[in-house]
């Protein structure tokens, strides 16, 4: 297909029209909403056989969608921040589940203060409830991930939900030059929804979601752990794959002009691109800087981040969502992949662009600076006037 | 115990009507005892119970299973004659 100019948001629609689920049940918000009207004028033109289900609330949503899932039905949803946070007790519950349902996170501050603006604390929020969660940098990978989300959730080794997170307004809203791929090629690379025990399968008739004792409920949560670890390894074969028609490759940990790197920072989303920029900026300065992003955050890769950090002198941690107690989601991570090194690098946290605050080439080079300089603190929230 | 193994996964229960085979009757503290003089077989218990703790057989209310039976007394509430009496256990 020739190349188009399109929104995130429009180009995750696109690749559902191309995948074509059974089921999409979801509730209008902003960032997001794109996806499920551009979505809903497919279903209304006959263009998809999905079965859209106009529903009161997010938390109906997901609620909806985990029961679909276990009927059997390759089902969609999308949302984005209060959505997330209400659809938050039956997070863990599809997970639980295991009902590999595809939901698509434009991210977006959670309020208070009021605030609609992008930065990643709703999926911060969310990311210890047993989903899987894949970040893109750009809208082509906002598309990409789409595609490849349910050959990872629905993987019989894994079996559980997937977040396919996109920065809001950042990528939802702003058009950008997309290469999409064949609808025959999506759909032969997606194939069919091979569901585990589905309960409309009424010749083998089963019971879904019911009440665990202690013993059980331990062991459940052990398998979650495992089909989660399992989720690695299909990633990495799902990217594999998917380099085949698309020729675009992807790595659970990206990195950039790390080998010779020794200073590094990490970053999930849109700021990677923008990190990027800034590498070369240095680079041309004859600094030896590099930067990296985890495109798989959950489960957390890592092996990966281990040997993309070895042999640096210190890694600087961005998180995009506010940390009140503690130090950043992301930078906790980084830590327990640095735990087991010897000579690791110093590690420091940066907070950042917190409700749509402008993350700047200017302010990531004062990280590097401060890098550079020796000047980094363990922690430092960017950005707030004295 | 069962290897986390060969559970089935997300705890789904793949053979219907296993209940059957749970012993879940041992958290009771009241149990409910039938006078069979006052009993007209009139089902109200076997219809309320919550449970599937009242046993019928020929159309006749005849006792109760222990084993399932979890003592609310919903019975004994339902019963037109009061046959039920609740006695502690
Ligand atoms: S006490 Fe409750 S559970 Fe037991 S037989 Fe009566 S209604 Fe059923
Ligand atoms: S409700 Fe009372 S009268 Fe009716 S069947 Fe039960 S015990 Fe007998």
């Amino acid at each position: 297909m020739a190349d188009l100019a399109i929104n995130g948001d429009s180009a995750i629609a696109l690749a559902w029209k191309q995948i074509d689920p059974d089921v999409c049940a979801a509730y209008p918000i902003t960032p997001q909403t794109i996806i499920v009207e551009r979505f809903s004028d497919y279903v209304a033109d006959g263009e998809v056989n999905t079965n859209f289900v106009c529903v009161e609330s997010e938390h109906s949503a997901l609620t909806l969608c985990t029961a679909s899932s276990s009927a059997g039905a390759r089902t969609f949803t999308a949302t984005a921040s209060q959505g997330l946070a209400y659809m938050w007790e039956m997070l863990p519950i599809t997970s639980a589940m295991r009902t590999p349902v595809v939901m698509a996170v434009a991210n977006r501050a959670l309020s208070g203060p009021i605030n609609i603006n992008n930065d990643h604390s709703d999926a911060m929020a969310a990311r210890d409830c047993g989903w899987v969660m894949i970040f893109a940098e750009n809208v082509q990978e906002a598309y990409d991930n789409a595609v490849m989300a349910p050959r990872i959730a629905e993987h019989h080794d894994v079996q559980l939900p997937i977040m396919t997170n996109i920065d809001g307004f950042i990528l939802t809203h702003a058009v950008e030059r997309m290469t999409p791929l064949d609808s025959k090629d999506v759909k032969s690379f997606v194939g069919d929804f091979k569901p585990l025990y589905p309960l409309l399968d009424w010749k083998n008739p089963v019971t879904h979601g019911v009440m665990d004792g202690p013993e059980y409920y331990y062991k459940h949560k052990y398998q979650m752990v495992e089909a989660m670890e399992n989720a690695i390894k299909v990633t990495e074969k799902v990217f594999k794959d998917f380099k085949k028609i698309s020729g675009r490759e992807y790595r659970l940990v990206e990195e950039y002009m790390c080998d010779d790197a020794e200073f590094v920072a990490v970053v999930l989303g849109s700021s990677y691109g923008t990190m990027k920029a800034v590498v070369d900026e240095l680079r041309a300065e004859g600094k030896k800087v590099g930067a990296i992003m985890p495109r798989l955050y959950r489960p957390w890769p890592d092996k990966h981040m281990t040997a993309a950090l070895k042999g640096k002198k210190a890694v600087a941690v961005l998180d995009k969502h506010a940390p009140i107690g503690a130090y950043g989601a992301l930078y906790a991570d980084v830590c327990t992949s640095l735990i087991d090194m010897k000579d690791a690098p110093a590690a420091y946290n940066y907070i950042y662009g917190l409700g749509g605050k402008d993350a700047t080439a200017k302010d990531f080079r004062t990280i590097f600076e401060d890098m550079l300089a020796g000047k980094a603190a363990k922690y430092t929230f960017m950005g707030v006037d004295e | 115990m069962t290897s986390y193994k060969n559970m089935p996964i997300g705890g789904r229960a793949l053979q219907p009507g296993k209940s059957e085979e749970v012993e879940t009757g041992d958290w009771r503290s009241f149990r409910p005892v039938v006078d069979p003089e006052l009993c007209i077989d009139c089902m109200s218990c076997w219809i309320y119970c919550p449970d599937s703790a009242v046993i019928v057989k020929d159309n006749k209310m005849i006792g109760f299973k222990m084993t399932h039976c979890k003592g609310c007394g919903i019975c004994a509430k339902a019963c037109p004659k009061k046959a039920i009496t609740m006695v502690e256990e």
